[in-house]
C-alpha cells in the first residue's frame, strides 16, 4: 500500500497513520502558525492559530487527524488574515508591552506577530488588571502576558506530576491559577527544575535573575523569523529548534 | 438533604471564619454520600454551597483532599459555573432572568425597582449580607415572564406590586418557603397538542413495547422513523444509537451510557421544562428505550441548574419507577439487563448544552467542549460509548417504540419526520408550547399564537435565525428553518438592535473561554454593540462586527462561538436601519467616551471649565496655546 | 532622491504626544538620509521646526499615546490636516510605557503625588485651566481617530523608519520585514 499523503498548499506531504495535520506538516518542514501546540504534549486546539482549511472546512491542524488525499490550505491570505486577527485579539486581551518584557525576542506570540506582519493590535485595548506573583524565590509569574495556552498546565500535570497550574473563571474572565489555598506560587511545590518552568511560550513564567543574560536583539527570533527556523530544521518539533 | 432548604443566615461570615476542621465536619456527609468520587465534583460543590452559602477557600481545599484532586482543579471547576460562588453572596440571592422576552416584559425596570426598594446596587451584596440582586441567562420561563430565581426557585409573572412585596419579605427576613405559594406556580401553557403532547400511556408502557420488539427490531423501527435529534443539530438518532451500540468499550468492565440532555439553555426555549414537569414518565421511558437499544446499564439526566426546582418531583418519580420494577436489576422483567437513572444538576453554564461539554460537566469538570473526533457515541462519558439525546428526542423514541417507525415517518416532511415542540413567546397573545408536525409554516404558527403585527421571529434562539416578514412563508423543518424549539416573536414596535445586543451579551457571558476567537471575539462584539447603543458608533464598528463574525464562524471550537454573531449578522442584513439610525459617524468614532475619560481628573481638580470637557458631538474645541 | 519629474514636494508634520521623543530621535537616526528626505518633503509642524500648529499636510507622524486632553486636541488637528496619518512607535500603537499606569486609579495617583505622598505638606492638585487634564486611562491613538499606517518598535529603528517613508513616498505599500519589524 502507498504511504498516505495529503496535499499541503498543493505540496504532497506523506504522513503515517494517526498523525495530525500539524504533525505531518512539521515533519515535512512546513510551518503552520501555532501557540498552544507543543509536540511534547497532548494537542489542545484552543489558540486556533493553526486553523487551516481541510477539504474546504476550517479545522485546527493540531487536532485534526490527517487523511489520505486530504487537501489542506495553510499559507493563504484568508487564513493568515484570520490568524492575524486572532493575534490581535490576544494582544488586546492581555497587557503585552514588548519593550518591558524579558521574553521579547524569545516570545512565540511576538514571533508570530512578526511572521504574520501584525503591525497593530487594531482593537481597543482591554488593559486588564492582573497583579504579578513574585512570591516564589526563583520564578516570577506575570499574568499580564498569559495567553491561556495551558502548556504549563499540561507540563505540570503530565510531566512533572505536580498539577501546579490550572484554569479558573470562564469566558473573558478565564485565568491561570496556582495550586495553593493562598493563591501564591511560593506555596506550591513549583521548582525551576520543573518542565512547566520552561514551556511558557510568552513571558508569564520567568526565571528570576536571568532575564537579560542574552541581550535584546540577539535572541532567537531576532536572528531568524520563526517560519525559516522551521524550514531549515524539518522534524525539529512543533516549537522549532530550542534557542 | 433538601436542596431548597436555605442555609442558616448566621453562617454568612467572612472567609477567614471558616476553619478547616469545621468545614471538613460540615462537608463530610456530602463527600461520603458521593463516595469521594471526583467525577461527582460538581454535585459535591453544589451541595457544599447549599450548606456553606458559598465556597470559601478552605472548603475547596477540604473537597480537593476528599476526592483526591489537585486543589487548583477544584477551584477551576468552581470558578467556571455561574451558580457557584467563590465570594459570599446574599442570604437571599435573587437572579432576574435576562432573556430578551423578560426584557420586553419590563424585567430591567423591575430589577431596578427591587434594587431601589432594597437599597442595593445590582450585582453587589448588601452591606449586611442580606441580599444580592443580579441577572442570569434565560431561566426558561419566557411564556410567563418576567421571571426570577430566588435561591434557585422560580418566581414568574412578576409585576411592580409583586416586586414591592418581595422587597418587603426580604427586608422582614421571611424565609422563601413562607412566601406566597401561588407565586411559585409554573404553568405548562400547552396551546397545541399533537401526537406527543396528546399521548397518554402508563409509565413503562413504551419500555415494555421496546423490550417486546427486541433490540434489532427496535433499531429497525427507529431507522424507518428517520427520527432526528430535537436539540438543534438534527443528527439522525438511529445512526447515533447504532454507532454507540457497536462501538467497543474502552473499559470492558464499564458499560455504555445513555445521557438525557436536559440542559435547556437556549434563550427562548422551555419545551423540555414542560416535558420534565408533566411528561416525566415519557422522558424516562424514552431513556429506558434508548438504553435498552444500545445496551446501557446507566442513564444520566443532566438537568440545568435553572431547573433545580424540578428535581424533587423527578427524584420521586425515579423512586416510584424503581419500586415498580421499571428501573434497577432486571428492569422491565429483562433478566439480563439492569438499568438505572441518575440525575446530575448543572450550575449555570449554557455551553454545557453542547453534548461534549455536557459530558465534561457530568464528569465533574469545567464545561469545555471536547475535541471531536472521537464522538460521544464512540467515547463519551468515562470514555465509554455514550448516546446523548435531547429530552424531546427521547420522548419521540418512546412513541416510536410504542407505535412503530412507519407511523412516525408518516408525520411531518420526508426529511423532517414527526412533530416538533415550539416554545412560543414574545409579542403573542398566547405564549406557550405548540406541537406541530414538521413543515408547518411560520405564518401558521404566528396566526395560531395570536401574533398580530410581528416584524420578526427569532427561530432557534440566538444561535438560530432571525426571520423577517418576507420569510414568514418558510417552514419549520431541518431542510428549511431548523430549530431546537425557540420561537420568539417581535412586534412591529420592537427594536431589533436591542434584541441583537441582548444576544451579544448573552454569548459573551456564556462563552466558556476555551478558544481565542470566541473568548475575545464575543466580548469585542458586545462592546461594539454597547458603543453603538450609546450613540458612539460608526460604520467602522459595523464593519468590525462583520469581520469578527467571519472569524468566529470559521475558527471557533464549538457551535457557541460559530453561531455567536448570527443574530447580529441577520439583523444587520435585514434590519439595518435599526443600527444605522444610531450611528454618530459614517466613518469613525472614538472607541471610548472622551468626555467621560476626563471624569476623574475633573473630580480631583474641581474643574468644570470648557477645556475640562470634550463636546459630545466630537468636534474640535479651539485650542490656542 | 529628488521627487520624480512632475511630482510636487510633500508636506510632512510630526509630533510627540505621550511619548519620550525616542521615535523622533530614531527619525534623526536616518542620518545623512535626512538630506534625501528634505529634498522631497517640507516639514510643517514638528519639534524639528517648532511650528505650533499643523497646516494642510500630506503625511503626519504621531509618536506617543494619549494621556491627556491636549493630546486629543493635537491628534485631532493632525487627523484634520493630514491626508495620511501614521502611528509610530509602541506608545502610539498600544499605549506603551505611559499605559502601565492603566491598572491604577487616576484619582489615587493624583492624591498620592500631590497630597499624601512622603514629604508633601499643604499640597494641592494642580487645577489651572491652562493645564490639560489627564485621562482616566492612557490609550493608543487608533482608539481616537482613524490611523492609516502603523510603524511598531520602541523605538522603530532609523532603518525601519526610512524603509517605511521611502515605500510611502515612492508609492509602494509600506512593508517592514525581518529584521526591521520589531516591537521592542
Amino acid at each position: 500500500m502507498n504511504t498516505p499523503t495529503l496535499l499541503l498548499d498543493g505540496l504532497p506531504v506523506p504522513f503515517s497513520a494517526g498523525q495530525t495535520i500539524m504533525e505531518a506538516a512539521t515533519a515535512a518542514g512546513v510551518f503552520i502558525p501555532h501557540l498552544c501546540h507543543h509536540p511534547d504534549f497532548k494537542p489542545q486546539g484552543s489558540c486556533k492559530l493553526c486553523t487551516v482549511k481541510a477539504n474546504g472546512r476550517y479545522v485546527s491542524a493540531c487536532t485534526m487527524p490527517a487523511k489520505d488525499g486530504m487537501e489542506v490550505e495553510n499559507d493563504s491570505p484568508d487564513l493568515n488574515d484570520k490568524r492575524r486577527t486572532l493575534l490581535q485579539m490576544l494582544f488586546v486581551e492581555g497587557n503585552h508591552f514588548c519593550p518591558s518584557c524579558e521574553k521579547s525576542g524569545d516570545c512565540l506570540l511576538q514571533a508570530l506577530a512578526y511572521e504574520l506582519e501584525m503591525l497593530t493590535a487594531h482593537f481597543a485595548q482591554f488593559y486588564p488588571d492582573r497583579p504579578v506573583d513574585a512570591s516564589h524565590p526563583d520564578v516570577l509569574l506575570d499574568f499580564n502576558r498569559c495567553i491561556l495556552c495551558e502548556l504549563c498546565v499540561r507540563a505540570s500535570r503530565d510531566v512533572d506530576r505536580k498539577n501546579v497550574f490550572a484554569l479558573s473563571g470562564r469566558g473573558i474572565g478565564k485565568h491561570l491559577i496556582v495550586n495553593a489555598e493562598s493563591g501564591r506560587l511560593a506555596d506550591t511545590g513549583f521548582s525551576l527544575a520543573d518542565k512547566a518552568a520552561h514551556v511558557c511560550p510568552v513571558g508569564v513564567i520567568l526565571a528570576k535573575r536571568q532575564g537579560f543574560l542574552q541581550p535584546i536583539g540577539q535572541r532567537r527570533y531576532d536572528r531568524q523569523p520563526i517560519a525559516m527556523q522551521f524550514a531549515s530544521l524539518p522534524g525539529s518539533g512543533g516549537n522549532g529548534p530550542e534557542a | 438533604m433538601d436542596r431548597h432548604a436555605r442555609w442558616l443566615p448566621e453562617m454568612v461570615v467572612a472567609d477567614e471564619c471558616f476553619d478547616a476542621t469545621g468545614v471538613a465536619a460540615l462537608l463530610q456527609p456530602i463527600v461520603e454520600r458521593h463516595r469521594r468520587d471526583s467525577l461527582r465534583l460538581l454535585q459535591i460543590l453544589r451541595e457544599a454551597q447549599d450548606v456553606l452559602g458559598y465556597l470559601p477557600r478552605t472548603a475547596l481545599t477540604v473537597i480537593a483532599d476528599a476526592v483526591g484532586l489537585p486543589r487548583a482543579r477544584v477551584e477551576g471547576v468552581a470558578g467556571f459555573y455561574s451558580f457557584l460562588h467563590l465570594q459570599p453572596v446574599g442570604r437571599y440571592r435573587i437572579l432576574f432572568s435576562d432573556n430578551v422576552t423578560d426584557r420586553m416584559l419590563g424585567s430591567a425596570e423591575l430589577m431596578d425597582r427591587l434594587c431601589n426598594r432594597l437599597w442595593i446596587e445590582r450585582g453587589k451584596v448588601s452591606e449586611d449580607g442580606l441580599v444580592s440582586v443580579d441577572t442570569t441567562s434565560c431561566t426558561g420561563m419566557c411564556d410567563q415572564g418576567p421571571a426570577l430565581l430566588v435561591d434557585g426557585r422560580p418566581l414568574t409573572r412578576l409585576s411592580a406590586e409583586r416586586i414591592d412585596r418581595i422587597g418587603e419579605l426580604v427586608r422582614a427576613q421571611v424565609a422563601v418557603s413562607d412566601w406566597p405559594r401561588e407565586w411559585f406556580l409554573v404553568a405548562d401553557n400547552i396551546r397545541r397538542r399533537d401526537v406527543l403532547l396528546a399521548h397518554a400511556s402508563a409509565p413503562g408502557e413504551a419500555m415494555r413495547a421496546a423490550v417486546a420488539r427486541g433490540r434489532e427490531r427496535l433499531l429497525q423501527e427507529l431507522q424507518r422513523s428517520n427520527l432526528r435529534g430535537r436539540g438543534g443539530a438534527g443528527f439522525t438518532t438511529h445512526t447515533k444509537w447504532e454507532t454507540a451500540r457497536r462501538a467497543p468499550c474502552v473499559d470492558p468492565q464499564g458499560g455504555r451510557y445513555l445521557v438525557c440532555n436536559a440542559d435547556e439553555g437556549e434563550p427562548g426555549t422551555f419545551k423540555d421544562r414542560v416535558l420534565l414537569a408533566s411528561h416525566a414518565d415519557l422522558v424516562f421511558d424514552g431513556m429506558s428505550v434508548a438504553a435498552f437499544a444500545i445496551g446501557a446499564a446507566q442513564g444520566l439526566l443532566y438537568l440545568r441548574g435553572e431547573y433545580a426546582w424540578l428535581l424533587p418531583a423527578l427524584t420521586e418519580n425515579l423512586a416510584r419507577r424503581r419500586r415498580n420494577g421499571l428501573l434497577g436489576v432486571a428492569a422491565c422483567g429483562q433478566e439480563d439487563w439492569s438499568f438505572d437513572i441518575d440525575i446530575h444538576l448543572g450550575a449555570g453554564a449554557y455551553v454545557c448544552g453542547e453534548e461534549t461539554a455536557l459530558l465534561e460537566s457530568l464528569e465533574g469538570r469545567r464545561g469545555v467542549p471536547r475535541i471531536r473526533p472521537p464522538y460521544p457515541a464512540q467515547q463519551g462519558y468515562r470514555g465509554q460509548p455514550t448516546v446523548v439525546n435531547n429530552v424531546e428526542t427521547l420522548c419521540k423514541a418512546a412513541l416510536i417504540a410504542l407505535r412503530g417507525g412507519d407511523w412516525f415517518a408518516g408525520l411531518g416532511t420526508k426529511q423532517s419526520t414527526g412533530t416538533k415542540l415550539l416554545s412560543v413567546a414574545g409579542d403573542v397573545e398566547s405564549p406557550g408550547i405548540y406541537e406541530y408536525p414538521f413543515g408547518v409554516a411560520i405564518d401558521q404558527v404566528l396566526h395560531d399564537c395570536g401574533a398580530g403585527n410581528a416584524q420578526a421571529v427569532q427561530v432557534g434562539g440566538p444561535s438560530g435565525s432571525c426571520l423577517a416578514l418576507h420569510e414568514f412563508r418558510r417552514r419549520i423543518a431541518f431542510e428549511d428553518v431548523p430549530t431546537a424549539g425557540a420561537f420568539t416573536v417581535f412586534g412591529a414596535h420592537r427594536d431589533l438592535f436591542e434584541v441583537a445586543r441582548n444576544f451579544a451579551h448573552f454569548f459573551a457571558y456564556e462563552s466558556c473561554g476555551f478558544c481565542t476567537p470566541c473568548r475575545v471575539g464575543t466580548t469585542l462584539v458586545a462592546n461594539c454593540m454597547d458603543k453603538i447603543a450609546q450613540g458612539d458608533g460608526s460604520q467602522y464598528d459595523i464593519n468590525e462586527i462583520f469581520r469578527i463574525h467571519r472569524l468566529l464562524h470559521a475558527a471557533s471550537h464549538c457551535g457557541l462561538g460559530q453561531t455567536a454573531c448570527n443574530p447580529l449578522f441577520d439583523t444587520l442584513n435585514k434590519f439595518r436601519p435599526a443600527y444605522e439610525r444610531r450611528l454618530r459617524s459614517l466613518d469613525f468614532a472614538p472607541a471610548f467616551d472622551l468626555d467621560q475619560s476626563l471624569s476623574v481628573a475633573r473630580q480631583m481638580t474641581g474643574r468644570d471649565d470648557p477645556a475640562a470637557h470634550f463636546d459630545p458631538a466630537g468636534g474640535m474645541q479651539p485650542v490656542d496655546r | 532622491m529628488n521627487p520624480p519629474a512632475g511630482q510636487r514636494r510633500l508636506r510632512l508634520a510630526t509630533t510627540s504626544l505621550a511619548g519620550c521623543f525616542g521615535c523622533h530621535m530614531s527619525l534623526l537616526d536616518i542620518d545623512e538620509r535626512l538630506f534625501d528626505l528634505l529634498d522631497r518633503v517640507d516639514i510643517d509642524r514638528s519639534p524639528l521646526t517648532d511650528t505650533k500648529h499643523c497646516g494642510p499636510c500630506d503625511i503626519g507622524l504621531i509618536e506617543g499615546g494619549i494621556c491627556n486632553a491636549e493630546n486629543i486636541h493635537v491628534l485631532r488637528e493632525f487627523r484634520q490636516q493630514c491626508k495620511v496619518l501614521i502611528a509610530i512607535g509602541a506608545c502610539a500603537i498600544n499605549g506603551g510605557l505611559p499605559a502601565q499606569r492603566n491598572h491604577l486609579d487616576l484619582g489615587q495617583c493624583l492624591q498620592e503625588v500631590y497630597l499624601t505622598g512622603p514629604g508633601i505638606i499643604g499640597g494641592r492638585i494642580p487645577d489651572d485651566p491652562e493645564l490639560p487634564l489627564p485621562l482616566n486611562q492612557v490609550h493608543p491613538i487608533h482608539e481616537i481617530v482613524r490611523i492609516d499606517y502603523f510603524v511598531p518598535g520602541c523605538p522603530p529603528s532609523g532603518d525601519a523608519i526610512w524603509k517605511f517613508l521611502t515605500d510611502l513616498l515612492d508609492g509602494r505599500t509600506p512593508r517592514l520585514g525581518h529584521p526591521l519589524l520589531h516591537f521592542d
